[in-house]
């Protein structure tokens, strides 16, 4: 497979939808307007946690302008739930978060919504819904919520997994333990032993475009849903289940996509807009506003972790044991599970132990963010790593080198590796001038690593030829970041005709065959192979069409860089001529008289794809007397497997990298005593500008992947997860000082350089 | 009471209504049906409503419909000329210099406005000129390649 060329995977087109994007006439969710549409509100709890007295709406029913008032117990209770590989969406927490049943469980959670006429007659109306609250202490940290007695924020939960801690009321929603080896065995043996503990705050995905929907029930009782999400098909069944529809009667239309980062997996308004419709018997339109999408969607966990590491004086790395507790939101389901198999993959570690703690406390439900779970983890592993390298007084490179995975080895978490690109990484790393850079005054370098299995699961894919030999495409996957290109380069690959004859599309659920979510970093891997699978068809259709033209054998038919070639000898049958080699275009024109349309189709389930290893190297300059950090220079390595269209693949590197910079130095939900959040708006909640930033450097490895007709591995999560150890090494290099909770923002490092001044007097 | 307002939108003399309290940004999007110029935070913090008033940088969701009164306000629509993409959209393009494309049309808008005041901008002050747009996919390096890129071409275009 790595001898295979390509004519056009590896080269970088214009993408297809690019222009609509750069002229503004791309549709994304709050761009449509549908006739007699009305506008939906939200009326949102001012408490974190609360038992609901009562509801009266009378006052924003009688309002002119008001055509629906909805309260959560107008709702279906059901307690199915849809799968999503990585993990599940429970439609009964995903509905009770929407819109609150009895009880509010964070601040900003739904309780009321309305639709009206104009979308400032319906937010008067919704504030004018009474609500009377009997208000509870609300419990913010994962420490808090396991204290004994805690308030408990459901009397129904029961702790999932194997379970050490009490079974019911409690706060505790999972506990899961891995273990290879003796581990108490293996500490005895190591020289030397480092242990840290670590805290991590809730951050949010933070994508430009707030959540948005257009919902419309027919007079049939059939629906249609316009919406921003990664996953149709995931709108189209869990809002039929939470709203009481028929999922048969549903038909979902994925807008353009404005970010995701796994934040728009979720449902959170379509199924209010589709009840808001089915009363109000006209299309409802609901857009959130930033306050509402930092208060009430989104975020990822808030973490504590432990992580205690041992080594031999060489360097080889004996046992190692690491404790995760992640907030969970109002709803179980943190990530924490996958933080735990992500937490040592890197490493072939004879003796460890693992456990994971999914805990639920009054913060809005987290959703996925861009490998989920493994950042937090990551963060704890590397900056121990990097201690233990100290402590070994060895190159943190060369420490991870010598207990680097390698193909063959058995994962932490269960299979064994395939070929990968950890060790090709890590020698490019060292090697890369970077790496040996001089450093300036108060200037510090870190490196770390970072894992995601990366998703495969159900694709599906349509080809269709044209009589002039250009091609359409179309899957079910919303084009979050340029795989309509990588998609189109995929057939023109097969099919030997220019990029720029082939259309590619997204599908509604209607049109498009089922297709799991824009997530997993699946999309140019799983949904890529139906593409591929799907062109190779009109290929060997192409060969068939040709063989009928010629009178011979479809498997005499050779196939040559969008060429069919006759075999030798062989005549053109109705002229009788010398048969001569036909492009694409030329049987593409014969279709109507050969057989019909040509067209494609292919469909699979993967159920594994090629795992991911990055590594980014992170040079920082610290103010001594301010705090305030700058990265001053960065370079992102992963192992790619093959890049496609490589101008994104190095996007996608460097967003993540900076969306996990921002992670490690700015972003924090920041929560005062009642768990509510003081900072939901873009000045306070501190994402990265331009002008936080240097170029971002990228290093693409490709090592194939064997479960990939090119050698494709998943991209996109993978560069989240380096940059929050990196980061807190080099900030240990620059000051000192080991930071073990972030984010590593001005008043904080401050606090610790002013600190470790005052040890270093003497004080 | 609605007002009536008369102004100019992308070089053409335009009409309309709108409330008083109602924000340029509502009166592009819902009234003009100009939807290019996109809600990120409606606060002002994100950059992705940038259009130009009077050939000034300015959030839309800050400015209120009113003051358009006989004014000139530039959107993302009124950027390309004819068949041609603005030399920025383009580079964009070429460069890369979007993922998901919700805050392209405030980048682009934002970059000619630099461009505009400063034809050779260092990256410095590219960056530091575009740190009012929030872009969560690119981690910015394509998109002030792709400025720093827009400047070499159109000062090329200026000097043949």
């Amino acid at each position: 497979m790595s001898e295979r060329t390509f004519d056009v995977v590896g080269t970088r087109p214009v993408r297809h939808d690019g222009v609509d994007k750069v002229t503004g006439r791309a549709a994304y969710g709050a761009d449509a307007n549908w006739p007699g549409m009305l506008h939906g509100a939200l009326l949102r709890s001012p408490h974190a946690h609360a038992r609901i007295v009562s509801i009266d709406t009378s006052a924003a029913e009688a309002m002119p302008g008001v055509k629906a008032v909805l309260v959560g117990a107008e709702l279906p209770d059901t307690n199915a739930s849809i799968s999503l590989g990585e993990a599940a969406i429970e439609l009964r927490d995903m509905s009770h978060s929407m819109l609150a049943r009895t009880k509010v469980v964070y601040h900003g959670q739904a309780v009321a919504a309305v639709a009206a006429t104009t979308l400032d007659i319906a937010k008067e109306a919704a504030s004018k819904i009474v609500v009377t609250y009997d208000v509870l202490r609300p419990v913010l940290t994962v420490d808090e919520a396991l204290a004994p007695g805690a308030p408990i924020l459901h009397d129904d939960l029961v702790t999932k997994g194997a379970a050490i801690g009490p079974k019911t009321n409690t706060n505790l929603a999972a506990r899961y333990e891995f273990k290879r080896g003796d581990l108490d065995a293996g500490f005895d043996a190591a020289d030397v032993v480092v242990e840290r503990e670590f805290r991590t705050p809730t951050v949010h995905q933070g994508y430009i475009e707030p959540h948005a929907c257009i919902a419309r029930c027919g007079e049939d009782g059939r629906a249609v849903v316009w919406a921003t999400t990664q996953g149709p098909f995931v709108v189209r069944d869990a809002s039929a289940a939470i709203a009481g529809l028929d999922p048969a009667h549903v038909k979902v239309v994925p807008s353009e996509i404005g970010g995701g980062f796994g934040g728009k997996i979720v449902v959170y308004l379509e199924p209010i807009a589709l009840a808001l419709s089915r009363k109000a018997h006209r299309p409802v339109k609901m857009v959130m506003t930033r306050d509402e999408v930092f208060r009430a969607t989104g975020p990822t966990s808030g973490t504590k972790t432990h992580v205690k590491i041992g080594a031999k004086r060489d360097g080889t790395i004996v046992a190692a044991k690491v404790s995760l507790w992640y907030e969970a939101g109002a709803f179980r389901g943190s990530p924490v599970g996958a933080g735990a198999m992500c937490a040592l993959a890197p490493y072939r570690i004879p003796n460890f132990f693992i456990e994971a703690h999914d805990v639920v406390v009054n913060k809005p439900k987290v959703a996925a963010y861009r490998a989920p779970g493994s950042p937090m983890a990551m963060f704890a592993v590397e900056s121990v790593v990097d201690e233990l390298a100290r402590e070994l007084k060895m190159d943190p490179i060369d420490l991870r080198l010598k207990n680097a995975v390698d193909e063959g080895d058995q994962a932490a978490y269960g299979p064994k590796f395939g070929p990968i690109g950890l060790k090709t990484l890590l020698r490019a790393a060292k090697t890369h001038p970077h790496w040996s850079a001089p450093l300036g005054p108060n200037q510090g370098r870190g490196f770390a690593l970072g894992f995601w299995f990366n998703g495969g699961m159900n694709s599906a894919a349509t080809v269709t030829l044209g009589a002039d030999g250009s091609a359409a495409v179309v899957t079910g996957n919303p084009d979050i970041g340029g795989t309509r290109a990588a998609q189109a380069m995929m057939v023109a690959e097969e099919l030997g005709i220019d990029v720029d004859r082939v259309r590619p599309s997204v599908g509604d659920t209607d049109t498009a065959g089922y297709t799991d979510v824009t997530g997993g970093s699946r999309v140019c891997f799983a949904t890529g192979m139906a593409v591929i699978n799907a062109a190779a068809e009109v290929r060997e259709e192409l060969k068939r069409r040709a063989a009928k033209i010629w009178n011979v054998s479809p498997d005499a038919v050779a196939w040559e860089k969008g060429r069919v070639i006759p075999p030798t000898g062989a005549k053109e049958t109705k002229s009788g001529a010398d048969a001569q080699p036909m492009s694409v275009a030329q049987v593409a024109a014969k279709m109507t008289h050969t057989g019909g349309p040509i067209v494609g189709r292919a469909s699979l389930y993967a159920p594994m794809a090629g795992p991911g290893f990055g590594g980014h190297i992170c040079d920082v300059e610290v103010d001594p007397e301010t705090g305030r950090s700058r990265i001053v220079r960065y370079t992102a390595l992963q192992d790619v497997g093959k890049a496609v269209h490589p101008s994104y693949v190095e996007g996608q590197m460097q967003g993540g990298a900076a969306q996990g910079i921002g992670w490690a130095l700015n972003e924090e939900y920041v929560y005062n005593r009642d768990g509510v959040m003081e900072n939901a708006g873009f000045l306070d909640y501190r994402m990265p500008v331009a002008s936080d930033l240097p170029f971002i450097d990228t290093v693409i490895i490709e090592v194939a992947n064997p479960l990939h007709p090119y050698g494709v591995r998943g991209v996109g999560e993978v560069p989240i997860v380096p940059p929050l150890g990196a980061v807190a090494n080099a900030m240990r290099s620059a000051t000192g000082v080991r930071f073990t909770q972030l984010p590593m923002s001005p008043p904080r490092v401050l606090e610790h350089i002013a600190a470790r001044e005052a040890v270093a007097v003497g004080a | 009471m609605k007002l009536h307002i008369e102004t100019t939108i992308n070089g053409e003399p335009t009409e309309f209504l709108c409330d008083g309290h109602e924000t340029l940004l509502s009166a592009l999007r819902n009234g003009l049906g100009l939807t290019g110029t996109k809600e990120g935070c409606a606060t002002g913090d994100c950059g992705a409503c940038s259009v130009l008033l009077d050939g000034r940088l300015v959030p839309a969701c800050l400015v209120l419909a009113p003051e358009a009164q006989g004014r000139s306000v530039t959107t993302i629509e009124g950027l390309a000329t004819g068949d041609a993409l603005h030399p920025i959209q383009r580079v964009f393009l070429e460069d890369a210099a979007l993922q998901c494309g919700i805050c392209t049309p405030g980048f682009i808008i934002a970059a000619k406005a630099l461009l505009d005041a400063n034809p050779n901008p260092t990256e410095e002050q590219a960056r530091f000129w575009l740190a009012g747009n929030l872009c969560r996919c690119t981690g910015y390096d394509k998109i002030i390649r792709a400025v720093l890129d827009a400047a070499a071409v159109m000062n090329e275009g200026a000097a043949v």
